[in-house]
């Protein structure tokens, strides 16, 4: 299934420039796993040790953090809309 | 109450415009004046907010800088003048705000915010604005605010984006450490400095801080006015002129707001300092 994620534009130094790009995938973990075949090393920066998604970074699957969801297992389709937001400290 | 220098006409005539409005009235504009706000950082945020907040009439302003003023800064850092490279943004800011409101009590603070001046600064204020620029600053602001319960306007801003919070310090409240627990990797999280910044989107978030220190002195919500930004980050992308409002979530094992005793010695902010400016 294909779906389009809005990244944060910090990401977009990994990803040739895109902000927006289309994923493939059933659940926020498989659309990370084809943004890594997309873009490889992005996972090694957000990504802790324990796979898990590092903690400035959240994943909202219409408007809920997945955290408080079912957390990268979070189910996602086609209509969904899924921002991710990174923590940014310019002031 | 702060000590008017104004006639009551003159009072009455400055703050008309808020006075007007049911939601402030007489007794909303009396509650600004005697106010008391930390401003921390006089730069691309603390610019508007300083400059909105005096004129609203809040009566006590701190203004926390180290820095001096920069040729650089001047593309949004709208405190600042031309005339002013090379002077402590305090000063500077200071000048300004007491130009635009002669009634406003302003306090300087030349000086770095840190682990041990944080509590003592902050204590003698009811709110707290942070217009930082580096990631230490803001997880010490978070920590030091939660101890003393006192709100904490939380805004940030990097490239064509930013990001506005209250965190409120009520019990039900999330604080930044639920938000964001860690830094990110520096690949992810340029500074300003590295990866520039649109200089008015820093009008639009600072303003948006103001407003919401505005209404938090105000008790809007708690009036059944309107609502504040607490649990919920304003995340605005000025390329394409989008915001959404998503939700903070109280973390249960948040490793500050979860615990009613802390210290600020608990926590290592140095291990930040690669990130800072």
């Amino acid at each position: 299934m294909a779906i389009n994620v809005k990244l944060p534009r910090p990401f977009r130094r990994m990803t040739q420039g895109q902000t927006e790009i289309v994923l493939e995938g059933q659940t926020i973990r498989e659309l990370l796993d084809d943004l890594e075949e997309k873009h490889p090393g992005i996972q090694a920066k957000i990504f802790s040790e324990n796979n898990e998604l590092r903690r400035f970074i959240n994943v909202y699957v219409n408007n809920e953090d997945i955290r408080f969801l079912n957390g990268l297992q979070t189910a996602v389709k086609e209509t969904d809309k899924i921002s991710i937001i990174s923590a940014i400290a310019g002031g | 109450m702060a000590i008017r220098k104004e006639s009551f006409d003159n009072w009455a005539a400055r703050y008309d415009r808020h006075i007007r409005l049911d939601e402030i009235g007489e007794a909303g504009q009396i509650c600004l004046n005697e106010s008391k706000v930390l401003v921390i950082g006089t730069g691309g945020l603390g610019s508007p907010v300083a400059l909105y907040l005096a004129a609203a009439g809040v009566g006590t302003i701190g203004l926390v800088d180290h820095d001096r003023v920069d040729l650089s800064n001047l593309q949004r850092q709208v405190l600042h003048s031309t005339q002013d490279i090379g002077r402590p943004k305090v000063d500077s800011a200071a000048e300004k705000l007491q130009k635009l409101n002669p009634d406003l009590m302003i306090q300087k603070y030349k000086d770095y915010l840190n682990k041990e001046n944080a509590l003592e600064i902050i204590s003698k204020y009811d709110i707290v604005v942070d217009g930082s620029d580096n990631f230490p600053t803001r997880f010490l602001l978070n920590d030091a605010c939660y101890m003393l319960k006192k709100p904490l306007v939380f805004g940030a801003v990097l490239e064509f984006q930013g990001q506005v919070t209250i965190f409120t310090q009520e019990e039900d409240s999330a604080c930044y450490r639920c938000l964001f627990p860690e830094a990110p990797d520096p690949a992810l999280a340029p500074t300003c400095a590295q990866a520039g910044v649109l200089g008015v989107l820093t009008g639009i978030i600072g303003s948006v801080q103001a407003s919401e220190a505005i209404k938090s002195i105000l008790k809007i919500e708690e009036k059944g006015f309107g609502r504040h930004l607490k649990n919920r980050i304003w995340n605005f992308n000025a390329l394409t002129s989008t915001a959404e409002v998503l939700p903070i979530h109280k973390d249960p094992d948040c490793p500050l707001c979860s615990r009613e005793k802390v210290s600020l010695d608990e926590f290592n902010y140095d291990h930040f300092c690669e990130y800072s400016v």
